[in-house]
């Protein structure tokens, strides 16, 4: 009874309802690729949640790659044309 | 003729009157409507908020800002990078990082976190404090801070696996390793999104520039690949 008293007065205070992180996790679950063109109502918030770390790893490990594609063709090519894609992009 | 005449001095003379009220109903209906309209705008701008990095806009501005970075980078390290890739690569990442955090102007804590942690780390070192730091960054983006709320609330689950998730997907956001899990989870739709966009940015650069190694200099009065945002 106390502590169904106390988790109440923990809604109370911060406001985060069960519903709100049902809701984040969904929005959340829209992004990953993966869960997205499966049926979406039975995945779980732990499936949700390690999606969206291997999600954001391949990310990373993407955004690695293409760093070190960049630097090599910034190395090799000369400063002008990183002068010609600043006007284009900057148009 | 002489009615139509006479007909209008009378509503000539009840004009103000009537006018007066009529103004006083135009006016509160033009408010109802600007603040309508803004309260639309409001919820437009809410709803794109998750989208905003899906926009052409937001990828030029990161790309321009890439672009300064990197030549800023280049400017420094001198002619003698051209034996350290791995150590380009490097510099690349964390302009890369650094221009994907401006790109989000600050209002969210991971973008927050890059921009605080780069100077904090090559300045002092310090991990002390760190909420400190961002509550102090997080004032100008006026943003007020949730009380805590404990990961089991999770629906009701109290389950190690589903608490060591959430921890390690904490740590894998920047900036985002004390925070409890509402914010972990806003901060991972917005991480997801702004690293998604930040990849098809540097892939569209890479492509460019290899792409413009044949071409050359003349491609320059050509069309630019993307549309120009005309939103």
């Amino acid at each position: 009874m106390s502590s169904r008293r106390s988790r109440s007065r923990q809604s109370g205070s911060s406001g985060i309802s069960d519903d709100q992180i049902i809701d984040l996790v969904s929005k959340l679950q829209q992004l990953l690729p993966e869960i997205r063109n499966r049926r979406s109502d039975k995945v779980s918030a732990a499936k949700v949640l390690q999606e969206t770390c291997n999600h954001i790893r391949s990310l990373h490990r993407e955004v690695d790659d293409l760093s070190e594609r960049l630097s090599e063709l910034l190395a090799n090519s000369d400063s002008d044309q990183a002068a010609v894609i600043r006007n284009l992009l900057m148009q | 003729m002489s009615s139509s005449l006479i007909s209008p001095n009378p509503i000539g003379t009840s004009n103000p009157a009537a006018a007066g009220a009529d103004r006083s109903r135009e006016a509160k209906t033009r408010r109802r409507k600007k603040k309508a309209q803004a309260q639309a705008q409001a919820q437009s701008k809410a709803r794109s908020l998750s989208s905003k990095w899906k926009s052409q806009a937001q990828q030029q501005i990161f790309s321009s800002n890439l672009l300064r970075a990197l030549a800023q980078s280049r400017r420094r390290g001198g002619g003698g990078v051209g034996g350290g890739g791995s150590s380009g690569g490097r510099a690349v990442r964390e302009a890369a990082d650094r221009a994907l955090a401006a790109s989000a102007k600050g209002r969210t804590r991971w973008s927050r976190a890059i921009l605080a942690g780069r100077i904090r780390i090559s300045k002092f070192r310090k991990r002390k404090r760190p909420a400190a730091a961002v509550a102090a960054a997080a004032a100008a983006a006026g943003r007020s801070r949730k009380p805590r709320v404990s990961v089991s609330r999770l629906r009701g689950k109290g389950i190690p696996a589903v608490q060591r998730k959430v921890r390690f997907l904490g740590r894998l956001v920047p900036g985002c390793r004390k925070e409890p899990l509402p914010v972990i989870l806003e901060e991972a739709t917005d991480y997801i999104e702004a690293l998604e966009m930040q990849v098809r940015a540097m892939s569209e650069l890479a492509r460019l520039l290899s792409g413009g190694a044949s071409v050359g200099a003349g491609s320059s009065s050509g069309s630019p690949p993307e549309p120009l945002p005309g939103q």
